[in-house]
C-alpha cells in the first residue's frame, strides 16, 4: 500500500504536497485502506478548472493520522459503496452536489433535495423546470399483500425537527424503515464560501448574484457555525476555529484551550443528561424524565456562567476564546458541577434499578457490531455497538493531549447500550473537568489569527457529544475559503438509526430515535 | 321511582373527571413536579365543547357516529353500578352481560370510527385494540363467574350487596384474586402503564389514544368524557369487591365507597410513576397473566 499523505487533527497542509492520483487508484487506496479499518471522515467534491475534484480524508484511528488524497472526476466514476458502504451517504451527495454519478451506487437518491451546485448539471437527469421538493423521491418498497407503508413526519407530534421516516411492515414487525431528510437545508457551506443557493439560503445570509466568489471567511461565519446544530455550538465552533488557526498557524493559548475543552465537555454532560431522561420518558418512566430535565439545565447553566449563554455562543473563537474565567467563577463551577453530578446519578440510577426500564431497553434495536464497522457509525452510538472510536483518545487536540479521556464501548449495540455509554460519558466528563478546572494553565485566552495560508487543506476532527464532527477547508492562492465542508456525526449516523429497526416493532421506534438523537440541521446543513 | 339509586351515577357524571386529575397529581409529586389543577379536565371539557369539530374530506358520518355511541354507553353503564348495599337504579338478573356488552359496543364504535380516517396510524391503533380486548375480556368475564358461582346468578346489585365481612372470612381470597385481576384490567381497558402511556405524544406506540387523534371540539370533549367514566366504572367495580358495604353502616356507605374510589385512583398513579410502560409484545403477557388470577379464583371456588 502507497504511502498517502498524512496530517494530525487540526494541522494543515498545502494542498500541492496531496498527489492527484489516477481515479482507479484513488478508488483502490479508499478500499484497501477502509477494509484495514480506516474510516471516512470526509469525502466531497469542490470545482477545479471545469471539472470536480474529490477529495478523502481517511482516519486511522491506532496511530491518530488523518490520511489524504484526491482525485479528478467528470460525470461518472464507479461508486465506492459497494466496496466500502460507509461512503454511501457521501456519494449521495457528491451525486447531488456536483451531478456526478457514482456508478454502481445501490441506492443512488438525493440527501438534501436541492439543485445541483454546478448549474445545468444534476445526477437524475432533471432539467431546470422540473420542480426539487424534499422528500419527493422513490422510496425502498416492500411488496406483498400483507405488508403495509407507515408514513410518519414530516411533521412530528413533538416540537422537534422534520424528517420524514417510511416504513414497511408486516403487521407489527419493521421490515424496512427508509429516513428522508432535507427540510433544514440553508445552504450553510455554501453561505461561508459567499454563495447563495437562491433555492435554500435564508434572506439573512443572501448575497446579490455578483457577489465574490471565495470569500474571506468573514465574522458571521462563526455564528453560522454556532447555529449550524444548535445543540452542538461548542463543538462546531470549536473545530471551525481549530481550522482557521491552522490555516494560520496559530497554536491558542493553553488556557482557551482548557476553557473550551470544559464548554465542550459541558455541553456533553447537558445533552446526555437530557437523552437519559428523554428515554425514560419515552416508555413512561417519570421521575427520571423530570429529574433529567431539570438537570440539563443546571448543566446549561455552567455553561452561562463560563460565557453568559446557556449554549454556549459566542464562546469560542478563532484564537482563543471570548471569555476568561475567574477564580470564584472556578469555584462555584466546581461545586455546582459536583451538586448536578451527584442528581444525576441519583435520576439514571434508578433507570438501572428498575426491571421494567431494563427490560423495555434490553435488546430492543440493536445493531451489530459489523453493521455499525461498515457503516462507519461515530459516537456513543458506534461505542455501544463496540466501535472504539473517540476523537478525544484516537485524534487528541488542545487539552486532550495532556488529559486523558478513557472511552467505553460497549458490545450489545442495543437502547440499553446507547444509554450506558451516555452514562459513562457523563462520569468521565466529570472527571475530566474536575481535572481541567483545578490545574487551570494560566496566560491569556485569545490571540490574533493570521490570515489563511493560500493554497492550503486543513482538517479538524472534535469529539462532539454525538460523536465525531469533521471541518475541512481549502484556501484558494489568495488564502480566502475555496471550499469548507461539514460533516456533522449524525451524517454518519442517520442510516445506523434505519439498521437498527430492522426486524424491530414499529411500536419501539420513538425509543430507538431517542436513543441515537440524532440532528435534522447538523444534517441539512 | 325512588331517588337514592340516582345518587351513584349522579356522583360518576360529576367526579369522573376529578378522578383523573387526581391520577396526575399523583403522578406529579412522584416526579417531583406540582402538575396541573385537580380540575383541568373540566377546564378542558368546557374549552373543547365550546369548540367546532373538524372533520377530513376522506371520513364518512361513520366517525362523527363514534364519540356520541362511546359516550351513551358509558352513560347506561353507569346506571348499572351499584353502590355497596344501595342499588343501582336499573338491575336484573343478568345486568352484567349488559354491562360488559355496553364497554365492547363503546369499543367497537371506537375501531370503526379510527378505521373511518383511513389513517395508517389510526388503523394500527384500531388493530392493537382489538387485539388486546379479545384478551382483556376473559380476566373479567371468569371474574364475573367467580361471583356468580358464589352469590347466585341474579343482578349486580344483589351480589354486591351480599359482600360482608363474612364473606371476607369464608372466601376472602376469592375477592382479592379477583380484585387483582380486575386492578391490572382496569389499567389495560383505560390505557394507563404499564399497557398504555395515556399522556405520550408519540402515535407509534400508542393505542388507544391513536385512535380518537382525528377528533377536535365536542367529539373530543364526548370522548375524554367517556373515557373518565369508564375509568369510574371500573374503580367501582373493584371497590364494590373490597368493601364489605353490609357490614358498614347505611350512612357511611357513600363516603367509603368515594373514599375507595380516590384510592384506587392513587394507586393507579402510583403504578404509573414507578414502573416503566411495557414493550407492546409483552401486554399479552399481562393480560393472560390477569386472566389467569381469575382463572385460579375460579378454582378456588369449585374445589374449596
Amino acid at each position: 500500500m502507497t504511502t498517502l499523505p498524512q496530517l494530525h487533527n487540526g494541522q494543515a497542509l498545502p494542498l500541492r504536497d496531496i498527489p492527484e492520483l489516477p481515479l482507479p487508484e484513488f478508488r483502490s487506496q479508499i478500499v484497501t485502506r477502509v477494509r484495514r479499518g480506516r474510516r471516512i471522515s470526509s469525502l466531497f467534491g469542490l470545482p477545479d478548472g471545469g471539472q470536480i475534484m474529490l477529495l478523502a480524508v481517511l482516519a486511522n484511528d491506532d496511530q491518530g493520522m488523518l490520511e489524504l488524497c484526491r482525485t479528478r472526476a467528470q460525470d461518472r466514476y464507479p461508486a465506492l459503496t459497494p466496496d466500502a458502504p460507509q461512503a454511501h451517504w457521501f456519494e449521495r451527495e457528491i451525486a447531488e452536489q456536483w451531478g456526478i454519478v457514482p456508478q454502481g451506487h445501490p441506492w443512488l437518491k438525493p440527501i438534501r433535495f436541492h439543485r445541483c451546485y454546478d448549474p445545468g448539471r444534476d445526477a437524475w437527469g432533471r432539467g431546470p423546470a422540473t420542480p426539487i421538493e424534499p422528500c419527493v423521491t422513490d422510496y425502498f418498497r416492500v411488496e406483498g399483500e400483507e405488508i403495509h407503508d407507515v408514513a410518519v413526519g414530516p411533521v412530528h407530534a413533538g416540537i422537534i425537527e422534520p424528517g420524514h421516516f417510511r416504513f414497511q411492515c408486516h403487521g407489527e414487525n419493521v421490515l424496512h424503515l427508509e429516513i428522508e431528510l432535507g427540510y433544514q437545508h440553508r445552504g450553510i457551506e455554501r453561505a461561508l464560501m459567499g454563495i447563495a443557493d437562491s433555492q435554500c439560503a435564508p434572506s439573512s445570509i443572501r448575497h446579490p448574484p455578483s457577489a465574490i466568489r471565495n470569500s474571506p471567511p468573514g465574522p458571521r461565519a462563526v455564528h453560522y457555525m454556532e447555529t449550524l446544530a444548535g445543540d452542538t455550538t461548542i463543538g462546531h465552533a470549536t473545530s471551525y476555529a481549530s481550522i482557521l488557526e491552522a490555516l494560520g498557524n496559530v497554536t491558542p493559548a493553553p488556557r482557551a484551550q482548557a476553557i473550551r475543552a470544559v464548554a465542550l465537555e459541558l455541553e456533553r454532560l447537558a445533552n446526555h443528561t437530557g437523552d437519559l431522561g428523554a428515554l425514560a420518558g419515552d416508555i413512561g418512566f417519570l421521575p427520571t424524565l423530570s429529574y433529567c430535565g431539570r438537570l440539563r439545565g443546571d448543566f446549561l447553566n455552567l455553561t452561562a456562567l463560563l460565557c453568559g449563554n446557556r449554549f454556549g455562543r459566542n464562546l469560542v473563537r478563532p484564537g482563543g476564546v471570548r471569555f476568561d474565567l475567574t477564580g470564584p467563577v472556578v469555584t462555584d463551577l466546581l461545586t455546582r458541577l459536583h451538586a448536578t453530578f451527584e442528581g444525576v446519578q441519583n435520576a439514571v440510577d434508578l433507570l438501572w434499578e428498575t426491571p421494567s426500564v431494563m427490560s423495555r431497553f434490553d435488546g430492543t434495536g440493536a445493531v451489530s457490531q459489523q453493521d455499525a464497522t461498515q457503516l462507519g457509525l461515530v459516537g456513543p452510538a458506534a461505542r455501544a455497538s463496540g466501535v472504539n472510536c473517540d476523537v478525544r483518545s484516537d485524534h487528541p487536540s488542545g487539552m486532550y493531549l495532556s488529559h486523558d479521556v478513557p472511552s467505553v464501548t460497549l458490545r450489545t449495540g442495543d437502547v440499553a447500550a446507547r444509554a450506558y455509554v451516555r452514562w459513562f460519558e457523563i462520569q468521565k466528563s466529570v472527571e475530566f473537568i474536575n481535572g481541567v478546572l483545578r490545574a487551570l494553565p494560566a496566560g491569556s485566552v485569545r490571540q490574533e489569527v493570521r490570515p489563511p495560508a493560500p493554497e492550503h487543506v486543513a482538517v479538524a476532527l472534535t469529539e462532539g457529544w454525538r460523536g465525531e464532527i469533521c471541518h475541512v477547508a481549502v484556501t484558494d492562492d489568495q488564502g480566502r475559503l475555496r471550499h469548507y465542508k461539514i460533516v456533522d456525526p449524525s451524517f454518519h449516523n442517520w442510516f445506523g438509526l434505519a439498521m437498527a429497526l430492522r426486524r424491530q416493532q414499529i411500536s419501539d421506534f420513538p425509543l430507538c430515535n431517542k436513543s441515537f438523537n440524532l440532528s435534522y440541521c447538523g444534517h441539512d446543513l | 321511582m325512588k331517588i337514592m339509586p340516582w345518587a351513584l351515577p349522579l356522583a360518576a357524571w360529576i367526579l369522573a373527571p376529578l378522578m383523573l386529575g387526581i391520577i396526575n397529581r399523583v403522578k406529579a409529586f412522584f416526579a417531583g413536579r406540582r402538575g396541573p389543577s385537580v380540575w383541568q379536565l373540566y377546564y378542558d371539557l368546557f374549552k373543547l365543547l365550546r369548540k367546532a369539530s373538524v372533520y377530513s374530506r376522506s371520513t364518512s358520518p361513520v366517525i362523527r357516529v363514534g364519540p356520541a355511541v362511546v359516550l351513551a354507553c358509558m352513560i347506561l353503564a353507569t346506571l348499572l353500578l351499584p353502590w355497596g348495599g344501595l342499588a343501582a337504579p336499573t338491575t336484573f338478573t343478568g345486568d352484567i352481560i349488559l354491562l360488559a356488552y355496553l364497554l365492547g359496543l363503546a369499543r367497537f364504535a371506537t375501531v370503526l370510527a379510527a378505521l373511518d380516517t383511513g389513517s395508517s396510524f389510526e388503523g394500527m391503533g384500531a388493530s392493537r385494540e382489538v387485539q388486546f380486548a379479545a384478551l382483556a375480556e376473559p380476566s373479567f368475564f371468569l371474574g364475573m363467574l367467580v361471583l356468580v358461582l358464589h352469590f347466585g346468578f341474579s343482578g349486580l346489585s344483589n351480589m354486591v350487596a351480599g359482600i360482608s365481612l363474612e364473606t371476607w372470612q369464608t372466601s376472602g381470597v376469592l375477592l382479592i384474586l379477583v380484585a387483582c385481576s380486575w386492578f391490572v384490567l382496569l389499567l389495560a381497558e383505560n390505557c394507563r402503564i404499564p399497557v398504555d402511556d395515556p399522556n405520550t405524544h408519540l402515535e407509534l406506540t400508542m393505542i388507544h389514544e391513536v385512535m380518537v387523534l382525528d377528533y377536535g371540539g365536542p367529539d373530543l370533549a364526548y370522548v375524554l368524557y367517556a373515557a373518565s367514566l369508564k375509568m369510574w366504572i371500573f374503580a367501582a367495580l373493584v371497590v364494590n369487591l373490597l368493601v364489605p358495604m353490609r357490614s358498614l353502616a347505611p350512612w357511611l356507605q357513600a363516603p367509603v365507597f368515594l373514599a375507595g374510589i380516590v384510592l384506587v385512583m392513587v394507586l393507579v398513579g402510583i403504578v404509573e410513576s414507578i414502573v416503566a410502560r411495557l414493550r407492546l409484545q409483552q401486554v399479552p403477557k399481562i393480560l393472560i397473566g390477569s386472566a389467569l388470577l381469575s382463572l385460579i379464583a375460579l378454582i378456588v371456588r369449585l374445589v374449596g
